[in-house]
């Protein structure tokens, strides 16, 4: 048991209401390592994660981390036990010096209760040191570039002896510069026997950096291998390689329509990079990338919600401007977020309420909403598109995320759109009900109305869309129809691999 | 969905709608016990009468509440109402009152303004507005109550009709008018949408700007209002008249059930809230309670109705 093994999960099964997350997962790492944790978006990399960091609590399953049953209950008592985590967001008060924020909440104290500042200091001026960081530690967090905060925190993670640490996406907001200073740091983390678990997208990066990975699929190990002995093809043969679920629609036969939308070289700094693209009426377009490609802000800017700094949105052939949101919505156009709770929905707002949202102004009569009117629109859009709610004048808060999804469609389907832009549409929506949704996208599209959905699950793309489109670090890399795309081909543009 | 928690749901909803109309009973019932004159019929008109002023500022703090936002100027902005209402008297009763309504509503426009476009914190903004416009207020009257309202208004403050103060009835009508903007009319459904979820709203097409400054002008024109009433009342018109008003107004809003981060309360609670305090003030007077300890029960039911109804929205979930 004991050889060379710092960490074992076993059998790790976790459900969410409606998702198996992890299904029997087994992990173990050696101490010294760099192990990389691969697997597509909700493949349950982060679950797994949160778990080893006591965040969630398996529903069975068991931890061994140093030859001892860890059943930590918070994240507090994990970081104790020698488990550091960076996540992508960091966790450091930007208000506070580096030294501060090294020892927040563990401050060294002398005589009467008074915080310790010399050694402090020398404490972290050594770990930043060891880390290969040279930087006054009594500088404001806020004034340091994101790797130094990356740093900072890794420093953080070493100050409370921390042996194995996790990086999520470490090198998602870093140069290629900083990158390099970053691997130059995990190695020699790992001479010095710290064992680390590396989780990203980047296959380079994992060729370059790592000892082993370790690859999920749906919540599902699917295999350990030692990184030399892989080869990109069969590392992303492993993350996607499955069947395609049944429930996806027929494609329709029918010639495709019209060119209603053509958005030409939109640019907004550092987010988005010269994109152009056209849609055509009575199609699926399927936007497929990682997360942080770009794609939920090329959606924003065309509708209007975030500004750009050049380029130009064509409806019917005419040039629109489109500044704000209303302007869209105006122009047919509709766009449900992959937040739904966040920015889809008015949640303490009834169904009725929300249904209604964009088209109030019709409703109207003597300055008065017209009850009877929006009345008659909330039960004709409950009744297609068979919302399953107590009633209309129910709080969309209470209702499941399918439910609630519809609700935004709703919106849109009330509003009569010709172009829906959807957001991960079946985001923590249960498979049922996703199936609903994607015959409903079908219909729309049957209808002559162009939808645009935006996915991260490589299935649902290419089982939906009638033609698919990817993108990486905010450009296009990619574009296939419908018979030639698959999930290789998607994986290489969406990684950059192919530009 | 099974019937079990429809019904479950319909209870919470029925306690957080009439909880409050609950509390309201309770404490009539008592001080109708308690204090023999309570009950008479001068004694409850006076009630209306006292609460209009306030009852009015609460409903304009009730629109902007309801957006998520607040407003401290209300007090101040009243205040320099009933000076322009008495500065300007010798114009003549309808010029004066255009003058006290436009600069009142001008004021909550350059808050509304300051919130949005200058992305400033309500909190601070209407603080800052509240100190300036007390401030412009003793510059133009060198620090002086200005005697005297115009000739024909002082019905406004004085006056009855059928017996009642018009007071009330110009309380009752703001508030059934209140009532149909919130309920009935596109600015009102879009302030309770920005309340809910400013970034939802916006990508539903709905101007956040615009509305957010709607509900502060609103709620600015009711404080001009109000302080129009009460110059007219006790013929007078002073800088600091209104200090301390904003905060028995965000008091009755939030005793009405109409939670202070947004989206949710409405007219009718904020009435039930002004009441309330109404009758407390009113009864603790009757009762010959002492003004120090009146402050301690007033602050201490406006806890308790408040956290009563934070303990059941808790429960709830």
């Amino acid at each position: 048991m004991t050889d060379q093994t710092i960490l074992q999960m076993k059998n790790i099964v976790k459900t969410f209401p409606g998702v198996k997350a992890l299904d029997n997962v087994t992990f173990s790492c050696r101490p010294g390592e760099v192990h990389a944790l691969l697997g597509e978006n909700g493949a349950g990399k982060s679950t797994l994660m949160k778990i080893l960091s006591a965040a969630y609590r398996p529903d069975s399953g068991e931890i061994i981390f140093k030859n001892e049953l860890f059943k930590h209950s918070n994240p507090i008592a994990a970081q104790k036990a020698g488990i550091g985590i960076i996540y992508q967001e960091f966790n450091l008060v930007p208000h506070m010096s580096v030294v501060e924020n090294i020892f927040l909440g563990r401050e060294p104290l002398i005589g009467c209760k008074l915080i310790d500042y010399r050694t402090m200091r020398d404490e972290a001026q050594k770990l930043l040191s060891g880390l290969g960081l040279t930087i006054d530690v009594n500088q404001k967090v806020k004034n340091l570039s994101v790797a130094q905060q990356q740093m900072v925190e890794i420093a953080k993670a070493l100050s409370m002896n921390a042996e194995l640490i996790v990086m999520d996406e470490p090198t998602a907001t870093l140069t290629d510069r900083e990158i390099e200073f970053l691997f130059g740091t995990i190695r020699t983390l790992r001479s010095q026997g710290k064992t680390i678990i590396y989780i990203s997208h980047r296959l380079e990066e994992i060729f370059e950096v790592c000892d082993r990975v370790t690859i999920l699929k749906d919540g599902k190990t699917v295999g350990t291998e030692n990184v030399p002995d892989l080869d990109k093809d069969r590392m992303i043969k492993m993350m996607v390689g499955r069947t395609l679920g049944e429930y996806y629609p027929d494609r329709s036969t029918a010639r495709k329509g019209d060119k209603v939308l053509e958005v030409r070289n939109i640019t907004r700094k550092g987010v988005l990079n010269d994109i152009s693209f056209s849609a055509y009426a009575g199609e699926i377009l399927g936007i497929s990338g990682l997360v942080g490609a770009g794609r939920t802000e090329l959606a924003r800017a065309i509708f209007g919600a975030d500004s750009i700094d050049g380029g130009a949105v064509l409806i019917d052939e005419n040039e629109v401007k489109i500044n704000e949101p209303l302007k869209a919505i105006r122009l047919n156009i509709g766009f449900a977020t992959e937040d739904r709770k966040g920015q889809g929905l008015i949640l303490g707002l009834s169904v009725r309420k929300n249904i209604s949202l964009a088209i109030l102004p019709q409703l109207i009569k003597y300055g008065l909403i017209q009850p009877k009117k929006e009345k008659e629109v909330a039960d004709r859009y409950m009744k297609i598109l068979k919302i399953a709610a107590p009633g209309i004048d129910y709080p969309v808060k209470g209702l499941s995320g399918g439910n609630q999804q519809k609700v935004v469609l709703a919106k849109w389907l009330a509003k009569d759109c010709r172009i829906i832009i959807l957001d991960e549409p079946t985001r923590g929506i249960d498979v049922g009900a996703k199936a609903e949704i994607y015959n409903l996208m079908r219909k729309l599209a049957d209808q002559g109305k162009v939808i645009i959905m935006i996915s991260s699950e490589l299935p649902e793309v290419i089982g939906v869309s009638d033609r698919v489109l990817v993108m990486h670090s905010g450009k296009i890399t990619g574009a296939f129809n419908a018979d030639e795309v698959t999930e290789e081909k998607i994986m290489k543009c969406a990684t950059g691999e192919v530009a | 969905m099974s019937t079990e928690r429809i019904s479950r749901f319909n209870k919470a909803h029925f306690l957080e709608d009439y909880g409050m109309l609950l509390v309201l009973g309770v404490l009539f019932l008592v001080c109708a016990i308690v204090s023999p004159y309570f009950l008479k019929p001068e004694n409850l008109l006076n009630i209306t009468r006292q609460i209009s002023v306030s009852g009015i500022i609460s409903i304009g703090m009730t629109f902007v509440i309801i957006t998520g936002g607040i407003d401290l100027s209300v007090g101040s902005v009243l205040a320099f109402s009933t000076l322009m209402i008495a500065g300007f008297k010798g114009m003549g009763a309808f010029p004066a009152f255009v003058i006290a309504m436009a600069l009142s509503m001008a004021f909550g426009l350059v808050t509304g303004i300051l919130v949005t476009k200058g992305k400033l914190q309500a909190f601070i903004a209407t603080l800052g507005m509240m100190t300036a416009v007390v401030g412009i207020g003793l510059t133009y009257s060198h620090g002086h109550p200005i005697i005297g309202t115009p000739e024909g208004l002082s019905f406004l403050g004085q006056g009855k009709v059928l017996g009642i103060p018009v007071q009330t009835i110009l309380f009752t009508l703001t508030a059934i008018i209140a009532g149909i903007v919130l309920n009935r009319t596109r600015l009102g459904r879009y302030i309770y949408a920005v309340g809910g979820n400013e970034e939802g709203s916006r990508l539903s097409g709905i101007r956040v700007d615009r509305v957010k400054t709607a509900a502060y002008v609103i709620s600015s024109a009711l404080s001009g209002f109000a302080g129009i009433i009460m110059a007219n009342h006790l013929n007078v018109g002073e800088a600091n008249l209104g200090s301390g008003m904003e905060l028995d107004a965000i008091a009755s809003v939030a005793v009405g059930g109409t939670s202070l981060s947004g989206g949710r309360g409405g007219v009718v609670g904020t009435v039930i809230g002004v009441i309330i305090i109404g009758i407390l003030n009113n009864f603790l007077n009757l009762i010959n309670v002492p003004g120090y300890t009146q402050k301690i029960v007033k602050g201490a039911i406006i806890i308790i109705a408040v956290l009563a109804q934070s303990l059941q929205a808790n429960r709830k979930k």
